[in-house]
């Protein structure tokens, strides 16, 4: 072995002792502030990892863009849903007044609103685009209640990470962490453009995640659940799942 | 070696990202320019290809499977691989002087006659001279470094640009390009010249022998023959 090559040799093994320890400090420091998303196992994690972190540290209080009122779409795109199913069916027959949102898990105070009592806490609206992961989007209004101040209403436990939300569609669910959840733009929406949330686009009630994209905008939510561990939640590459084998983040 | 290994990598990471790229552009084969745009507005085009999904208007009576699920995570593990390896290239290349070496123009090689000569020289389909197997020639060069400090970060941006939380944090890349369909669209636009790249840079491998070029990219080894001359 020639001096330059044994040089060359030990650079080479100090260059990766050095990557690989950085590695490990990275990661036990991404793990502390919340920058390890769900899903970060198997052969895809790492990229999902980079992801999320990247965009939590460089996002994670920024605002969703919002359009002036002349760019909502005059006819916005309804996504397929699924079949409603006999109870969601006798709902819409009351008018939605016995539509119930329950929220529990790490709360102080459980709760069951009924859609007036959702309206009581204060409104907020806002013109943001819905962007299918398909590729095509539109912009709406969405009016509804902020679901931090829900959140805030129950007495979120500090220890509380996610929110896990169910739609009356029993495969239908997904969940959010806390920089979402406790977004000023994630909204519980019952009304869009100058109506009713209409059925096609979730109503009457809808989550709005405006940051990432549409399929975290679960339809017919009628429960929140707080956690702090999505332990037997998310298996998100399972085609089974209720994300059709998608990445748990879709601020991408 | 590190741009050799760096190249190996991109490829990998390349070919990934056209692959599952392809396949989310099935999901919707329409394009538009502007903020929106689905399958109720005018496209600017359309692919005449079928697609994964039911309720876009294709023609044909048959919807394709869906594949987005393992395709945008493996799209955007591809993306990150390409843009770490490419900032290790990027970085190597400007300590190492490897641009400087032997991807800018020469001195002599920058003038309007030169290029033409290149060009005139390649559509008289002339056989390569010697100097050319040991050194790229200006149209090369320009070639190079057009894909790697111009489409690749194009690629890049334009592709951040369809993020909404990316565009949350920086409005400007989108807003910049006329809005999050028209950086789809120009995305598209951007990958179908690196794709012409990628056919050219093969052929041109073959054309120059392909199992020496391949050995000297992977070994580093220069033929026999050419370091006689």
């Amino acid at each position: 072995m020639s001096k330059i090559s044994r040089r060359k040799f030990v650079t080479a093994g100090l260059a990766a002792t050095a990557g690989v320890s950085g590695l490990a400090v990275a990661a036990n420091l991404a793990k502390r502030y919340g920058l390890v998303p769900p899903d970060s196992g198997g052969i895809y994690g790492p990229g999902e990892t980079l992801t999320y972190a990247g965009q939590r540290l460089l996002a994670r209080n920024s605002l969703a863009r919002e359009f002036p009122r002349s760019m909502i779409s005059k006819i916005p795109f309804a996504n397929e849903i699924p079949p409603l199913n006999e109870s969601f069916k006798r709902l819409q027959g009351g008018g939605f007044a016995n539509w119930r949102l329950v929220i529990d898990g790490m709360v102080a105070r459980p709760a069951s609103l009924s859609l007036a009592d959702l309206k009581s806490f204060s409104v907020r609206s806002q013109i943001t685009e819905v962007v299918c992961e398909e590729g095509w989007s539109y912009v709406a209004e969405w009016i509804g209640t902020p679901l931090f101040e829900v959140l805030r209403a129950c007495e979120m436990l500090p220890e509380a990470r996610y929110v896990v939300y169910f739609s009356i569609d029993p495969d239908w669910w997904d969940s959010i962490d806390m920089a979402d959840a406790q977004h000023p733009q994630t909204l519980l929406a019952w009304a869009m453009n100058d109506g009713d949330l209409p059925v096609a686009f979730g109503g009457p009630l809808r989550l709005r995640v405006p940051r990432q994209l549409g399929y975290k905008s679960v339809k017919f939510v009628n429960r929140l659940m707080v956690t702090d561990s999505l332990k037997g939640f998310v298996s998100a590459l399972d085609p089974k799942s209720p994300n059709f084998g998608y990445s748990w983040y879709a601020g991408i | 070696m590190l741009v050799r290994v760096t190249h190996w990598i991109t490829v990998i990471s390349f070919i990934a990202l056209l692959v599952t790229g392809v396949e989310i552009l099935i999901s919707h084969p329409r394009f538009y320019w502007g903020e929106v745009g689905n399958s109720r507005t005018p496209p600017l085009f359309k692919i005449p290809i079928p697609s994964s999904r039911a309720t876009v208007p294709t023609g044909y009576g048959f919807v394709l499977p869906d594949q987005n699920g393992w395709s945008r995570y493996l799209h955007f593990e591809a993306a990150w691989a390409l843009v770490l390896t490419g900032l290790v290239y990027v970085i190597s290349g400007l300590w190492t002087r490897h641009f400087r070496k032997n991807l800018f123009p020469a001195p002599a090689d920058r003038t309007w006659s030169v290029f033409r000569s290149v060009i005139a020289k390649h559509l008289r389909l002339a056989p390569p001279e010697r100097a050319d197997f040991r050194s790229y020639n200006v149209l090369q060069r320009v070639t190079y470094l057009l894909v790697i400090f111009v489409l690749v970060p194009l690629a890049i941006w334009t592709g951040l640009a369809m993020s909404s939380g990316f565009n949350a944090a920086m409005p400007w890349a989108v807003t910049s390009l006329g809005g999050r369909q028209s950086a789809r669209t120009l995305h598209f636009f951007v990958s179908i010249f690196l794709v012409l790249f990628l056919f050219v840079h093969v052929a041109m491998v073959v054309l120059t022998g392909f199992a020496t070029r391949m050995r000297e990219m992977i070994t580093g080894l220069a033929a026999v023959s050419e370091e006689r001359t």
